[in-house]
């Protein structure tokens, strides 16, 4: 073991910079290992900790509408204390800047959150909403955009509020929740004067517990639910809140850890391409050992440890970058998770993430290391024996092939925590190596035949560079062009949800919705839109009902049946169905024939039904479904299934009537109109609200922003992972570069000897790194423009977005980074003296 | 010491079988020195490394010390080699990254024995090179480079000492003193020498000259007794 070690670390002097690089390549991979791993430690730390500040309270009971005296009842006698709150939305007017914006109202009673804290600016805003007064605390983002400050007017209804301050956190609440509409916290004395708590508004009501000591929530949950299963009651405990945050977090740490692997596994790879040149180097080394009575295995053990040490330095190095990354992430997450995050290092993901490292690094080594086995002491005496032990087959490689897919698959397994999942990423990981080193054989096999003879020869050279032996072809491209693959799919699939989206604004269509429209309302609400010079383009009647039976079964027989597969959801809720004589722009009949009219006394009236729904519910053409329109029945069948383009922020709904059915049941409508600019839409909407201030409009522009500000942290937090991939495709592309420097100056001393010029040899590198990077960019940026269009058309169903100019960009991009780093690591081998080389040669 | 019989090699290659030493036989007692001469291709260099068993032999047997190489698999034979066989290559074959004297431990360190700093140490001082000795090999001439080889050769006493073309890449002076620095240390420790070379004139400081021709021995006589 001695001599082992010894001859391990004397051998490696000269190439420690080299090894030190190579181990470079896996370090990228190791830190997004270690810091995802160690930050999702940190956080699910802080759910532990605040676990029932995640909730504020014991237990939520939260019902669609008003609690029932039982229900109350059944509350005051668990013996805890309660508060009670009432959520919905409503337009907020805020008259200095003449503006108007949909907020999410919380009217609060009591002295909620009992656990955890309800902060604002200043402290102690909050102690105002348990008095009477009408005050208000408004989410930061309304005060920052419309320009208040604590002591201004705001509008709610018929009412005006005092703003007391703005809201930092409340215990129990995801700062994320407020994305689509921001939160206004009013007191529940200040509601009945607004005029907004009518039944029309589309409210929440909820009790929140504080339970008495040794009662436990989970097994209320149960006996109310028994107890109350008529009733549209839905609960939640502060351990089922953990055990979804939880799982949130598995989910986002697997995904993430994920992708930080494909930058380990390029590693690897390119750890394999350099060790593969620094053995090809080693052979007489090695063949002269044996000479001097070395076994096989002492000489295969001296390259094993320097492989070993370049995982363990890689893996040291990695751990320390992931540390320091980690101190980074919890600004990136800022605003999406409703925790105080503490800072630590999380020694077992730190293990984990070097562990892989360490084993990965390990194996890929073992590929070109085990060459060192068969390396013959006649080599010392004849250079052509070790060119034929080389080729020869060996059963080990592909041993060692075996157990890379294995660790790969496994480590993929182990992270989503699903073998199908894990095996389907593995799978498509190693076809997309496959792909991607096909077109590099392919690329390199086509620049062997057809480079013209008659292109300069500058040119040749740098494109004969891509068959050559020793070429960097099928590398470069699965390492740099499976970085950009993964960079910019991400970014094209980010840009065909939003143009989908935006769409809306673009082609005309209404992006302006005005709901909660009365009956007597309607008729004025288009004159004033009209006045203020956006027509509404579009009307919709919005009736409420809920399913009374089923196939001839009762909901509640429905609910109970065991095994029954029909979402309860779908049969609990509250539906907003329409009526209509025709399928919209944003549907497709799928099954069946839509009917727009029906005539009464004609059997069931035939309605059409949103594909999803009708997966949900279990639903075939023909089935018959009863409601319970406002207390009247109606029996329909289905007639047709319908796709809807939800993603379309348009009038969307889950069942169409035809027309001559609904007419005469009390009904809402909603309106849509089209704001041809900002301006615009804030007149119309103060127009229509001035006039009905229950009426309620979202502004899709504002929402499309809102959603852009989702994708772009979610995406922002995913492409910096995807980023390691292509910085580690750098590394390595460098990393192969210097391991055949070496080469390459006997190649440029023998051009130099022979007449060639510093330009002529600069222009032969940059040809060569320009090729290069631009085929990878390109099989990059191409795979890239097909995973996106796969995307969109079998995941988002949406057409794909092909940004021409910034596929371009980015192609250039990375080429140019291609280039660069090409040019950097073989900087200075055109200053190599010819003597220096030769002398090396001796 | 060393005992060859009938010793064969054929290579298989697309056109066919190809033997590129037939039946060669010769016996070399302790402390006896022979060169292997011939022109290039005659099998000199396959000879010498079936003989220190750096290949197996496709027909024949091979007695190093007392053992039947033919019958050792490739460990036993480089324990063999550590323990009773020194090289001197052509083209030195020094291991780039270790200095002089770290060169020459190497066959002590690879049996696992420690502190032998100084043996190295008296064998280079024997070579002329006390001066050297942490120099690495890209810092030596090829004929320092070649006495370092030689140093390592005998740091393990080998029994039988392997010289293939040892002055082939030196010029005249070096070669000289290169030689007579073999010839020297062999005497002083009574090694076995087998000498592959081109230069009849070294060859005649043998005490045998075996001619191989076209893969096989075409005489095998003797010179004057050595100087």
């Amino acid at each position: 073991m001695g001599f082992i070690l010894n001859m391990a670390w004397r051998d490696s002097r000269a190439s420690r910079r080299r090894l030190a690089l190579c181990s470079l390549s896996v370090v990228l991979g190791i830190a997004a290992l270690v810091s995802i791993g160690s930050f999702s430690a940190n956080v699910r730390q802080a759910i532990d900790m605040e676990a029932k500040g995640l909730l504020g309270a014991d237990l939520f009971v939260t019902s669609p509408a008003p609690l029932t005296a039982p229900v109350v009842d059944y509350i005051g006698a668990l013996g805890g204390e309660t508060a009670r709150e009432q959520t919905f939305s409503s337009m907020m007017s805020f008259p200095a800047a003449g503006r108007l914006r949909l907020v999410q109202v919380h009217a609060l009673e009591g002295a909620f959150p009992f656990y955890g804290r309800f902060e604002t600016d200043p402290a102690g805003a909050a102690d105002l909403l348990r008095k009477r007064g009408a005050v208000v605390i408004l989410e930061p983002t309304l005060l920052a955009q419309f320009g208040l400050a604590p002591g201004d007017s705001v509008k709610l209804g018929r009412t005006t509020f005092r703003v007391a301050g703005s809201l930092r956190k409340v215990a129990g609440e995801s700062p994320g929740v407020a994305m689509m509409a921001p939160r206004a916290y009013i007191p529940m004395g200040a509601l009945a004067a607004t005029g907004l708590s009518g039944p029309e508004a589309l409210a929440r009501f909820r009790e929140m517990v504080r339970l008495p000591p040794g009662r436990d929530a989970e097994a209320i949950v149960r006996d109310m639910k028994e107890r109350f299963s008529q009733l549209r009651l839905s609960f939640e405990t502060v351990a089922e809140r953990k055990r979804n945050l939880g799982q949130a977090i598995e989910h986002l740490d697997g995904f993430l850890s994920l992708v930080g692997f494909v930058a380990l596994v390029l590693g690897g790879i390119g750890v394999a391409s350099a060790l593969h040149a620094y053995i090809r180097d080693k052979i007489t080394t090695v063949a002269v050992l044996r000479c001097l009575g070395a076994s096989a295995r002492q000489s295969f053990a001296v390259y094993l440890v320097q492989g070993f040490a370049l995982g363990l330095a890689g893996a040291c190095l990695g751990g320390a970058l992931g540390v320091a990354v980690q101190t980074a992430l919890p600004a990136l997450v800022k605003g999406i998770l409703p925790l105080d995050i503490d800072f630590f290092v999380s020694w077992p993901a730190l293990a984990r993430g070097m562990g892989a490292g360490i084993v990965i690094c390990l194996l890929f080594s073992l590929l070109p290391l085990v060459s060192v086995r068969r390396v013959p002491p006649l080599a010392a005496l004849r250079s052509a024996v070790a060119e034929r032990a080389a080729v020869s087959p060996d059963p080990w490689r592909l041993v060692i092939a075996f157990a890379i897919a294995a660790a790969v698959a496994g480590f993929a397994v182990w992270q989503t925590g699903s073998l199908a999942v894990g095996l389907g990423f593995a799978g498509m990981l190693g076809l997309g190596f496959l792909v991607l080193a096909g077109l590099g054989y392919a690329v390199a096999w086509a620049a062997q035949r057809f480079v013209p003879r008659r292109l300069p020869y500058v040119l040749r050279q740098g494109v004969a560079n891509l068959h050559r032996p020793n070429n960097r072809t099928v590398l470069l491209l699965v390492s740099l062009g499976l970085g950009t693959f993964l960079v910019l799919t991400l970014f094209l699939a980010r840009t065909t949800l939003l143009r989908e989206i935006q769409g809306a604004d673009a082609m005309g269509r209404p992006n302006l919705i005005f709901f909660d429209i009365q009956d007597d309302q309607i008729g004025p609400l288009e004159a004033a839109a009209a006045a203020a010079g956006s027509p509404v383009a579009e009307r919709a009647s919005i009736v409420t009902m809920r399913i009374a039976s089923i196939r001839g079964k009762s909901v509640e027989d429905a609910l109970r049946e065991k095994g029954a597969r029909v979402a309860a959801w779908a049969l609990r809720r509250e539906y907003r169905s329409t009526f209509r004589g025709r399928v919209s722009a944003t549907e497709k009949v799928v099954q069946g024939r839509f009917t727009g009219r029906f005539d009464a006394g004609a059997g069931l009236v035939p309605i059409s039904v949103e594909e999803g729904l009708a997966r949900d519910m279990q639903l075939s053409l023909g089935d018959e479904v009863d409601w319970d329109v406002q207390g009247l029945a109606v029996r329909t069948r289905v007639g047709s299934i319908r796709h809807v383009e939800w993603r379309r922020l348009e009038p969307n709904f889950f069942v169409v009537f035809p027309e001559g059915v609904l007419e005469g049941a009390p009904k809402t409508y909603l309106a849509a109109v089209h704001a041809a600019s900002p301006a615009d839409s804030a007149r119309v909407q103060r127009a229509v609200v001035d006039l009905f201030p229950n009426v309620t409009a979202i502004d899709l522009s504002l929402v499309v922003q809102t959603l852009d500000g989702i994708f772009s942290k979610v995406a922002f937090a995913i492409e910096f992972m995807a980023l390691f991939t292509v910085v580690t495709g750098l590394v390595v592309l460098a990393g192969a570069i210097l391991a055949g420097r070496h080469q390459r100056i006997r190649e440029t001393v023998l051009l130099r000897t022979l007449g060639a010029t510093r330009r002529q040899l600069a222009l032969i590198e940059l040809f060569e790194y320009a090729v290069l990077g631009i085929q990878a960019a390109v099989v990059g940026g191409l795979l890239a423009m097909a995973g996106n269009g796969l995307l969109a058309r079998y995941v988002f169903h949406v057409p794909a977005a092909m940004p021409a100019g910034q596929i371009v960009a980015a192609v250039a991009i990375v080429s140019a980074l291609a280039v660069a780093t090409g040019l950097l690591a073989s900087r200075g081998v055109v200053d190599h003296p010819p003597l220096e080389a030769l002398r090396q040669e001796t | 010491m060393l005992r060859v019989e009938r010793l064969t090699k054929t290579y298989s290659t697309a056109a066919g079988p190809l033997t590129v030493l037939h039946e060669a036989s010769f016996v070399l007692a302790a402390g006896a020195s022979i060169a292997v001469v011939g022109p290039s291709g005659s099998g000199k260099t396959t000879l010498l490394g079936l003989c220190a068993g750096l290949d197996r032999a496709t027909g024949g047997s091979v007695e190093l010390a007392g053992e039947r190489l033919d019958g050792l698999d490739e460990d036993a034979r480089a324990r063999v080699r550590n323990s009773s066989v020194g090289f001197v290559f052509q083209n030195f074959q020094l291991i780039p990254t270790l200095t002089a004297l770290e060169n020459v431990l190497v066959p002590l360190e690879l049996r696992g024995e420690s502190g032998c700093e100084g043996k190295g140490r008296a064998l280079l001082e024997r070579v002329g090179l006390t001066a050297r000795a942490d120099h690495y090999p890209v810092q030596l001439s090829g004929g320092e480079q070649q006495r370092v080889a030689l140093a390592r050769a005998f740091i393990n006493s080998p029994k039988i000492l392997f010289c293939d073309e040892p002055t082939g890449n030196l010029d005249g002076d070096t070669a000289e003193s290169m030689v007579e620095l073999i010839f020297g240390l062999n005497r002083e420790r009574g090694t076995t020498l087998v000498l592959v070379t081109h230069n009849i004139e070294l060859a005649g400081r043998c005490q045998r000259i075996l001619r191989l021709k076209n893969g096989s021995v075409a005489s095998d006589l003797p010179t004057r007794p050595a100087a």
